[in-house]
């Protein structure tokens, strides 16, 4: 296949063109697209796991994400403080649950529990497939947890614990619960309704008296567990209605089963009139499966979210009056508090530097995508990620003060003001459960004037008939089947009203950096200076910048290949590195540390372009390059943003990073309307403005500085990489933080309440023609249930068209190597 | 057709069997995975599943591949 040449043999994704990375599987050389890519399958070969290439029936994730500081944290994991909130059992026998990041098949599983299995102290470990999670227990005297962790890793998972305590228990309690039900109500169903049939022949064809009784009798047995048992959530939630003085579907329903129930039961013990426990015990059987597979949606979805919390403790590094370091709770510090922060961590509270020079990320916090230098006196953020060197600083706020809570402020508020969009499944309810009891009631008493004996049952085939179920079931089982349908495809729905709403927005917002860019610099150009061609300015300036973990010199380093030997390596923080090579003595980093050695002739350097960050490499010489690197825009942001305007959606870009890169970025999607250098104030009045015109508006962000306009937004979706509080403003979460599922979810959305609507549609136009049959006395009980049973068969059909659709794609964004022309990955699966 | 009066508590009886049963599997966690079970069985040697017999099998395993 040619496409093998041109795509990862790992991960799928687009292999840049003159990358060299390359792994030797089952004998034959295999490109990969990254080094990251190569160290995985590398590992997987050397274990002996081959066969996970023959075995997968989709490619792999991409395991570029795993940062180096991610695998520094895990030896937190071992702390016995951190580990009795989820590790149980003796030393020699510990036993933990945790969250496996990845899994995109089968081959998945296979590959850890093998790799995880064949681990020396490693007593057991299992993968549930469906669930994502995996249970181990090991032999704390031959490993750690963080080995087992790193383990994971190094095949290119990410695993983290997790307290199974908290939900996954209540989840599964509730689980069982309902599949008992629903086994129950399935079997005594099927029991009742052949036992039905019996009577129906024997109606007509002679059954004697008393087999008819003792048949009655049976059904009567059969169907008690089923009504009382089965059926009781929906009693439960009938009376939690009249309760609270609102009529929902659990009214009529409770009504017709307990009241067909009860009227058959009579009529058994006393020997007169027909039963039709079949239409009881078909009624709670198909709604407890409706709510049984809205559970597992349900269920599914806040797994999901799950899967982003991580159990860690917020620690940071306290210094005593001698220097001493102990690890406090960020929550224990008080203002004047003296603390580390080595770089990859965060800043525990807001504070002023004491001493060190280094530069923090505040992307998150305010959209700014370059870190910014900080050195003494300079003022620290809570929240904010030291990238470069240890930094100590002093608390100054902390708790309510910070800028954190601040924010955290706006979003309770901007929660409490939410705009609501009335409910299409809400409307209208209480009025129809109303109009349908009042017709029962009123057809009863008019057949009470004209026949007694049947005032009653044609009061209860008005009920049966009128199908609250299918009207129950038009709204949940199609919102069922497509968020199924989206959790499957990346983006999981956290609120009940995400997809309705999702439907019907008019104007989307998008956030810049982290949301349409990646959130990480990578090399734009290379502008050569003097004499030096780029890629061998690109090769020194990478060999400079192999010491440094600051972001501009990862993306350098990720450009350039194998990079010459450097001697006498000298880093200035906040200005660049010196070093020797060939003996030439080069410097890179801002113009003024260049030029200090390179002297500027005369304006002969140029400007960067608006909106990148520049890095100059010179030596005694002169100038040599200029080095251009920005925030590089997602591979399928253009095509989502041009989509989404396809579709009839304003498309307008909000950003807390200055004007210049946002208009860069506007004009390369076109988007008309972008605003820049907002504060999280400025970007919520912003869209309070639009909601105010009328206009329903959804939001998409990932940063700290978003989400009180994520709360406040009518429906709003957050990248799975931004930060904790961004997600759990949204309604919806990108799990694959790829844009061009968003513009899947939108259409999706859209059909789901085209779905919606003609079921809808067709539960009333059902019932117009019904009731008035039903109630002038044509109807049986057993035809109404059969009518009833026939039209939910249609909603729940009609809704299952929704499941059709394309494939998921598999793997995650590419993080790394892949430039921006090249088109959008299409992960399918191949046969490996 | 006096049958019936033995045949159907029959019935009733294999259905309580039936549900207790399913509840049975409910209980000791069938339901729990759905979807890995028939994918395990057609990958090789899943002796992770048998710890007793983990350690000789996979190391002879590895010397079998090296070779």
């Amino acid at each position: 296949m040619s496409e093998e040449h041109h795509s990862c043999f790992h991960c799928g994704q687009p292999v840049p063109p003159g990358s060299h990375y390359q792994a030797v599987i089952d004998g034959e050389a295999r490109p990969m697209c990254c080094p990251g890519c190569e160290a995985v399958a590398n590992a997987i070969v050397e274990a002996g796991l081959e066969d996970f290439y023959r075995y997968r029936t989709e490619n792999a994730p991409n395991p570029a994400q795993l940062v180096p500081e991610a695998l520094k944290t895990l030896d937190l994991y071992d702390r016995p403080e951190v580990q009795q909130r989820f590790v149980s059992g003796e030393p020699e026998e510990r036993e933990a649950s945790l969250i496996l990041e990845g899994i995109t098949c089968a081959a998945c599983v296979w590959l850890n529990e093998r790799h995880v299995g064949n681990l020396p102290g490693v007593l057991e470990f299992s993968v549930n497939y469906s669930t994502q999670r995996a249970r181990v227990r090991w032999d704390e005297r031959q490993i750690q947890l963080s080995d087992i962790l790193r383990a994971i890793s190094a095949i290119g998972y990410r695993a983290h614990p997790y307290d199974p305590h908290r939900q996954a228990q209540v989840q599964q309690r509730e689980r069982g619960r309902a599949l008992r039900r629903l086994a129950i109500a399935g079997l005594g169903m099927m029991q009742v309704m052949m036992l039905a049939v019996a009577l129906y022949a024997g109606e007509d064809q002679g059954m004697s008296r008393d087999m008819m009784h003792f048949l009655r009798w049976v059904s009567l047995i059969i169907a008690t567990p089923v009504v009382v048992y089965a059926g009781w959530p929906f009693y439960t939630a009938a009376w939690r209605d009249l309760r609270q003085r609102q009529l929902g579907m659990d009214v009529p329903v409770a009504l017709a089963v307990g009241g067909t129930y009860i009227a058959s039961a009579i009529a058994t013990v006393t020997r007169g009139g027909e039963v039709y426990f079949e239409s009881a015990t078909m009624f709670v059987f198909f709604l407890l499966l409706s709510r049984y597979l809205e559970m597992g949606a349900r269920q599914r979805a806040s797994a999901a979210v799950e899967n982003l919390a991580t159990l860690l403790p917020a620690l940071a590094t306290r210094l005593n009056a001698q220097g001493e370091e102990t690890q406090v709770g960020v929550a224990e510090l008080v203002p004047g508090d003296r603390v580390r922060i080595r770089p990859g961590e965060t800043v525990p509270a807001d504070g002023e530097v004491l001493s060190g020079t280094s530069s923090v990320d505040e992307s998150l916090l305010t959209g700014e995508s370059l870190p910014r230098p900080r050195q003494a006196g300079d003022g620290l953020i809570g929240g904010a990620v030291n990238v470069e060197s240890p930094l100590e600083m002093r608390v100054t706020r902390v708790g309510q003060d910070t800028v954190l809570s601040g924010i955290q402020r706006l979003l309770d508020r901007a929660q409490s003001e939410k705009p609501r969009i009335a409910r299409l499944a809400q409307r209208g309810t209480g009025h129809f459960v109303l109009l349908v009891l009042l017709l029962a009631a009123g057809a009863g008493l008019i057949w009470w004037q004209i026949d007694p004996a049947r005032a009653f049952w044609v009061a209860v085939a008005v009920l049966v008939v009128s199908c609250p179920c299918a009207l129950s079931l038009a709204t949940p089982v199609a919102m069922t089947a497509s968020t199924g349908q989206l959790t499957r495809r990346g983006v999981i729905t956290t609120r009940g009203h995400a997809l309705e709403t999702l439907a019907r927005m008019d104007t989307l917002i998008f956030d810049k950096t982290g949301t349409l860019t990646e959130g990480q610099l990578s090399l734009a150009r290379v502008r050569p200076l003097g004499e030096l061609s780029a890629p061998r300015a690109l090769a020194l300036a990478a060999a400079l910048e192999q010491g440094s973990e600051h972001p501009l010199a990862r993306a350098i380093r990720a450009e350039a290949g194998a990079p010459p030997s450097v001697e006498r390596l000298q880093a200035t923080p906040g200005c660049g590195v010196s070093g020797e090579i060939d003996g030439v003595t080069y410097r890179v980093g801002t113009l003024a540390f260049v030029s200090e050695l390179s002297g500027i002739e005369g304006g002969a350097v140029p400007a960067a372009t608006p909106g990148t960050s520049p890095v100059y490499l010179g030596s005694g010489e002169g100038m040599l390059a200029l080095l251009e690197l920005s925030d590089r825009l997602r591979c399928d942001a253009k095509a989502t943003v041009a989509g989404l305007q396809e579709l009839g959606i304003e498309v307008r870009l909000f950003s807390g990073d200055d004007a210049a890169a946002v208009s860069r970025v506007a004009e390369q999607l076109g988007i008309q309307q972008a605003r820049g250098a907002l504060l999280p104030a400025d970007k919520l009045a912003g869209l309070r403005e639009l909601q105010e015109q009328g206009q329903t508006v959804a939001m998409v962000g990932d940063g700290v500085n978003d989400a009180p306009v994520l709360s406040q937004a009518h429906v709003s979706i957050a990248m799975a990489s931004g930060v904790e509080l961004a997600r759990n403003s949204a309604d919806m979460i990108l799990q694959s933080n790829r844009l061009g599922h968003l513009l899947g979810a939108v259409k999706q959305s859209r059909a789901t309440l085209r779905i919606v609507r003609q079921n809808i549609g067709w539960a009333l136009g059902y019932n117009l023609v019904a009731l008035p049959v039903a109630a002038a006395g044509f109807l049986t009980p057993w035809l109404a249930a059969l009518g009833m049973s026939l039209s939910s068969l249609l909603v729940v059909l009609n809704a299952l068209r929704l499941l059709r659709g394309e494939k998921p794609a598999s793997a995650p964004d590419r993080e790394a190597g892949v430039s921006p022309l090249s088109p959008v990955a299409d992960n399918e699966g191949r046969p490996g | 057709m006096e049958i019936l009066y033995l045949l159907i508590p029959i019935a009733v009886i294999v259905l309580a069997v039936a549900i207790g049963a399913l509840i049975w599997a409910v209980r000791s966690g069938q339901f729990e995975d759905l979807e890995g079970p028939a994918h395990r069985i057609l990958m090789d040697d899943d002796d992770p599943r048998i710890p007793s017999r983990r350690r000789e099998d996979t190391s002879e395993e590895d010397k079998d591949r090296s070779t």
